[in-house]
């Protein structure tokens, strides 16, 4: 500290700094930070190449009534309400149980419910999509066991649609859930779990009142990263249903996508639409936070 | 007594089909690589011996090893730029701490929010304008901005020991001595972590390259993946093989350097 005042080691503790962060701020500010800004600005306009002009919040305007719009919402809201809940649920349940004392093939099991997260999102897409295609895997195993009577149209009926799509990213990522909660379920101390036990705690109960509180800070981190990837959802949706049937799938992201390089350019409202979703992981997060912070 | 005995059994029998769920894609996936197209719609689970044929039609439709090449290129090169790159920042930022660069840190911090649709357009236009649409450099240089990384690097780096960085100094190594013969070794796990992620973000990345790429010569194995995913009469056996085409670096990244993989994802939280 004494060192700091002095103003020949300030110097060059500057110009150390500056060069440790500067290509790292320039690449940043390339290829983030203006980005973001120049999307920002893209959003008040309408058109395209020089043809674009000034139309202030037109586009905020046109989301009201652009159906294709409020049904990506909806779709995106509904895999957000469904999915996330399950998800977190089944990871928590899972920890606890590869959590069990004394438990044989610990490794092997967590390991193989683990493996799903390393696999690249198109690959399971294209083999969810395989597997459930209507003379696929799932159908004609549920009809040797004769489960069902006829096959499941499980890609071209809206609802079940869905249900493929939420398995999928289900499959996907509940593992990768699982491992923060194991390693914070590590870090708590064995001998409340053994004074609980003696006391005849039931282990749902502590389960509900032991682990979970512990837990609160993972799982929160784990929903807000959990909701954050589910509103940016894009491999999934293209993939595996192409948005379809009847839109039942179009994410919001799939839906930029489509405004800018499919249907006919429009640049300015797609930057409108990829701001709903600025906006919606700033109020979740925001939201988040503060039912975390309530209690303490 | 016995209440607990099923409890225990119960909690075997769901964690074995919740591993059996979990691996059962992947093994779908290698018994059907061996099968012809019409098998494996029908549902057959045992191996066949199409597994030669199914590759040689996959070869026939593009160029494997250029594919492969490509997406090897794009991860390993990604990757290596920017662990460079962050760990720079991630050290500069932990070790010469300021005011006006912890609010540049802060301005990273905040952009993390930002998804990536949001970027897409205007880094498209950007590109554009630099003339590098359709370019393997186009698909890396966003990859090397990561604010993610310089966050995660500068978490790291609180663990690295004061005292050596001091002792370096009085040695009268230069900042940049120290941070590459003394940081660089020191925290070489983290390295390692943080090589496993972004390798394995790069090797599987879609969306970008899908809006930069055009050319078929230039296309990753999950381009080509999905577009044999999306056709009309898709060929199965064909899309199982380029699925474990796909699959198989980052299960093999995964199982060499598993520890270090978890120990990267649990460092962003701490």
């Amino acid at each position: 500290m004494r060192q700091a005042s002095r103003p020949g080691y300030r110097i060059f503790y500057d110009i150390n700094g500056w060069a440790f962060v500067s290509v790292a701020l320039l690449l940043i500010g390339t290829f983030m930070v203006y980005p973001i800004i120049q999307s920002l600005w893209m959003s008040f306009h309408a058109g395209q190449g020089t043809m674009v002009r000034f139309i202030g919040l037109g586009n905020v305007e046109r989301l009201t009534s652009d159906p294709m719009f409020l049904r990506a919402l909806t779709n995106t809201f509904i895999f957000l309400v469904v999915q996330v809940p399950i998800m977190i649920v089944l990871a928590l349940v899972l920890a606890s149980c590869l959590n069990m004392p004394n438990l044989r093939f610990r490794g092997l099991l967590r390991t193989a419910i683990f493996l799903p997260c390393v696999t690249s999102l198109v690959a399971y897409s294209v083999l969810f999509k395989s597997m459930f295609s209507y003379d696929g895997l799932v159908n004609s195993v549920l009809l040797q066991l004769a489960i069902i009577d006829q096959p499941v149209p499980w890609l071209t009926d809206p609802f079940w649609a869905r249900v493929v799509v939420i398995a999928a990213i289900t499959w996907r990522w509940t593992g990768y859930n699982m491992i923060f909660y194991l390693a914070a379920m590590q870090n708590v101390d064995k001998s409340i779990y053994e004074a609980a036990r003696i006391d005849g705690i039931s282990a749902t109960r502590r389960f509900l009142s032991i682990t979970i509180p512990v837990l609160k800070p993972v799982i929160l981190f784990t929903t807000v990263t959990s909701t954050i990837g589910t509103l940016q959802m894009f491999d999934e949706a293209m993939n595996i249903t192409g948005g379809g049937p009847a839109d039942s799938t179009l994410t919001l992201s799939l839906y930029i996508y489509n405004l800018s390089f499919k249907f006919v350019p429009n640049f300015g409202y797609a930057a409108t639409v990829s701001y709903v979703i600025v906006v919606l992981v700033a109020i979740l997060a925001f939201f988040q936070f503060y039912v975390a912070r309530e209690k303490d | 007594m016995s209440f607990e005995k099923i409890r225990i059994a119960s909690i075997y029998l769901f964690l074995w089909v919740m591993a059996f769920l979990s691996i059962f894609p992947f093994l779908w996936m290698l018994i059907s690589a061996t099968n012809e197209s019409n098998d494996i719609t029908k549902g057959k689970l045992s191996f066949g011996n199409a597994m030669v044929a199914n590759y040689q039609k996959f070869a026939a439709l593009f160029d494997v090893g250029l594919v492969f090449w490509n997406s090897a290129k794009i991860a390993i090169v990604g990757s290596v730029l920017t662990l460079l790159v962050s760990s720079l920042a991630g050290y500069g930022f932990e070790v010469f701490k300021s005011p006006t660069r912890e609010r540049f840190y802060q301005g990273i911090l905040v952009s993390m929010m930002i998804p990536f649709a949001t970027l897409m357009i205007p880094l498209f236009i950007l590109l554009a304008s630099f003339d590098m649409l359709d370019t393997h450099m186009a698909v890396i240089l966003p990859t090397i901005a990561s604010a993610y990384m310089v966050f995660y690097f500068r978490q790291n780096t609180k663990a690295f020991p004061p005292e050596l960085r001091d002792a370096a100094r009085v040695d009268g190594l230069k900042e940049w001595q120290i941070f590459l013969f003394v940081y660089l070794p020191v925290m070489r796990s983290t390295y390692a972590a943080a090589f496993i992620i972004v390798f394995m973000a790069t090797w599987n990345s879609f969306l970008w390259p899908l809006i930069v790429l055009q050319s078929v010569e230039l296309k990753t194995i999950t381009l080509v993946l999905s577009s044999l995913g999306s056709s009309y009469t898709p060929d199965f056996g064909v899309i199982m093989v380029a699925t474990i085409m796909a699959t198989i670096p980052t299960l093999a990244v995964f199982f060499a350097m598993q520890r270090q993989f978890v120990e990267g994802m649990l460092g962003s939280v701490k």
